[in-house]
């Protein structure tokens, strides 16, 4: 199998895998080992039989980390954290954290605060491999602590940065434990510096949402067509818990979104987006998987897809009613626009009830921009590239509509405006990109 | 201003346009009167440009131009205006931003600069008020949940907007009760001028009570069977069609 060659990796290097690895971490690690010696992997799977190069024996990047990035969004305050590879790393003035706050690499968090994050990793189900090989080898991330009342006014980014002068592989994982009537927002930003190598990333982010709170989560990426990126986000919502959710992929190579939802308390609501722009021969999935387990929780889904060129979009999305969560209400949409021939779209809308009172409906479509419209538009005098740009904004408009960090607004529409527009350029102009 | 010969069309390869010929001069407002199926909506969609047809003879000259050799947009900027019979609903375009992107595409080719949102807006108002359009259709997606008689007379202000020299209008008056045709129709004549001219394709003489034609064509099986003053509305519409038919030996 594929991951032989990461179960050897493993075995080898067992000591440093395990080393400070509390007791509990440790049986995680060899219920992963036991997953994955039988799970085939089902994503991307020719992505892991590169040889990479993988920071097993944890050395520190030499010189200044964030001399390698800067974020240059407008307007955008945030807490900024960076995982280089699979290195956490901090800013040297710490931002001024409300009490209690804490935010703090996953290494620390597993040696410092053990009994804090054990009820929420300890028990999480490893579901597939590419989980699996996360839990095996993941031995860095980021870990946010929100207590209970706490509002944070500036979000919280991360930005995952693959860097290399040869192919390279980072596994990561995050944890974000959110208590009861708090609120946090948590920007994620997939980069990659250079064009050149080949790099391959698992990232696992699990969120805990508690009684009450706000959960906000944007993942953006922007890397390279010789990128592949794994990435899971694991949900689970309390009572009263509003969570919104915004994948947006821009530019990339292989990506690969698993996104399950668990709304485990009355009231709890879900608004869960995505926007895939493929060009080249990019390829965007999206999974996802929302559970309504109790009664009374709400959900609406929303992916686009605008696919050009020879770019694969791929959308699987499976809303799950159990038996006993009545009054239900699940809204699932997927619509898609392939702008060549050649761009091709796969979608599966999925609902699974067990209920008898739950509003539930789902719909997807792929389609071309409206002919009609264009003519319309160039017979008032618009040039046909431009009546092409408003009809596409048009398209995306919605799931913009779902990003609430402004200044991150304004800079998806110029970054979404230029990708449409066929420029390479990625992310603004930050360092990595330039 | 438009002189067409032996114009000849045809759409999936059966032709609807059998040698039209036409010329219009400033000033004039032509009607264009017809049975269903005579090619009325196919000789204006032509004109605009609409891809799905093919001229496979004739010309058209617009202005000294060959309107023919622009594409539909560059006949918009050039100073063509279709109000079309059925106007396109475009969800998540606001009719700001379409207007505006028109209007500044206009101000482009004639080497104007382009308007300022503030100035933009100013215009917006002023030409609203020639159909009386709502100020919350204006903010909607272009045409999307309006009424025909709203589409209708969107289309009216689009007019207004962008000022054409040569404005076709093609079937306004379907689906208009007679408040909005009346509106729509006092629009179309307070944006007439001695420079520039329009068409109007219909098929009843009711909504040329309110837009006087000064020269009738009769269009059938795709040929103008018959040009005359604006005393040939009152005709047709004391004999109908069949008339027609007949003088033509059917």
């Amino acid at each position: 199998m594929v991951q032989d060659s990461y179960i050897a990796l493993f075995n080898e290097n067992k000591n440093l895998f395990l080393s400070e690895n509390p007791q509990w971490y440790i049986e995680k690690r060899t219920e992963a080992l036991n997953i994955l010696s039988e799970k085939e992997i089902e994503s991307f799977k020719d992505a892991y039989t590169l040889d990479y190069g993988l920071n097993v024996s944890r050395l520190p990047f030499a010189g200044d980390p964030f001399s390698l990035f800067r974020c240059d969004i407008p307007g955008l305050a945030t807490s900024n954290y960076l995982v280089l590879n699979d290195s956490f790393y901090a800013q040297n003035s710490e931002p001024n954290l409300p009490e209690g706050v804490i935010i703090c690499s996953l290494s620390e968090a597993l040696k410092d605060y053990s009994d804090l994050i054990k009820p929420y990793l300890h028990k999480s189900n490893i579901s597939n491999a590419d989980m699996a090989i996360n839990t095996l080898l993941a031995q860095d991330g980021m870990f946010i602590y929100i207590p209970d009342g706490v509002q944070l006014e500036k979000p919280i980014q991360l930005v995952n940065l693959m860097y290399g002068k040869v192919d390279m592989m980072a596994v990561s994982r995050n944890l974000a434990i959110i208590g009861e009537n708090a609120k946090a927002q948590v920007l994620v930003c997939d980069h990659v510096y250079g064009e050149e190598v080949n790099y391959l990333s698992n990232r696992l982010t699990q969120v805990f949402v508690g009684k009450n709170s706000t959960y906000e989560h944007y993942k953006l990426e922007s890397s390279s067509s010789k990128t592949t990126n794994i990435s899971t986000l694991e949900i689970y919502q309390e009572a009263g818990s509003q969570v919104l959710s915004n994948l947006i992929t821009l530019a990339n190579g292989k990506t690969h979104n698993r996104v399950e939802v668990n709304l485990n308390g009355k009231g709890a609501y879900l608004s869960l987006n995505g926007l895939g722009l493929g060009q080249d021969s990019e390829k965007i999935e999206n999974h996802t998987f929302i559970n309504h387990n109790v009664a009374g929780a709400t959900s609406n889904e929303l992916f686009k897809y605008i696919l050009n060129d020879n770019s694969v979009g791929n959308f699987y999305g499976l809303i799950k009613v159990m038996k006993d969560a009545q009054q239900t209400q699940a809204y699932q949409t997927n619509r898609n626009l392939c702008l060549s021939k050649e761009a091709r779209m796969f979608t599966r809308p999925q609902l699974e009830i067990y209920a008898d009172d739950v509003k539930c409906n789902h719909g997807a479509t792929v389609g071309q921009l409206d002919e009609s419209a264009l003519f319309y538009m160039r017979a008032r005098g618009i040039d046909p590239v431009e009546a092409k740009m408003l009809l596409m904004f048009a398209f995306v408009h919605d799931v913009l509509d779902n990003v609430r960090i402004e200044p991150l607004k304004d800079r998806l529409q110029l970054l979404i405006e230029r990708r449409l527009r066929g420029d390479n350029t990625h992310c603004g102009g930050c360092k990595i990109c330039r | 201003m438009l002189e067409i010969v032996d114009l000849h069309a045809e759409v999936n390869g059966k032709e609807i346009l059998r040698g039209i010929n036409l010329s219009v001069k400033a000033g004039e407002v032509h009607a264009i009167m017809g049975p269903n199926g005579s090619g009325k909506s196919t000789l204006s969609s032509v004109l605009a440009g609409h891809p799905a047809f093919t001229v496979t003879k004739g010309s058209v000259t617009f202005n000294g131009k060959d309107l023919l050799a622009m594409p539909a947009e560059e006949r918009s900027r050039a100073g063509l205006f279709l109000s079309f019979q059925y106007p396109v609903e475009i969800p998540g375009v606001s009719m700001v931003n379409f207007m505006r992107a028109a209007v500044n595409e206009h101000r482009k080719y004639k080497n104007q600069t382009p308007l300022s949102a503030g100035e933009f807006l100013k215009l917006m108002r002023a030409k609203k008020e020639i159909v009386e359009l709502d100020n919350k259709l204006a903010n909607r997606s272009v045409n999307e949940g309006f009424s025909g008689g709203e589409k209708k007379r969107n289309e009216i202000f689009q007019m207004a907007m962008l000022e054409p020299c040569l404005s076709i209008l093609d079937e306004t008056d379907s689906g208009l009760d007679i408040d909005a045709l009346r509106i729509v129709a006092n629009g179309v004549n307070q944006l007439k001028t001695p420079e520039n001219a329009s068409i109007v394709i219909t098929h009843y003489q009711r909504l040329l009570d309110y837009i006087v034609p000064d020269i009738v064509h009769i269009l059938y099986k795709g040929r103008i069977v018959k040009t005359a003053g604006r005393e040939l509305v009152a005709v047709l519409e004391e004999k109908g069609y069949d008339w027609i038919k007949k003088e033509v030996g059917e």
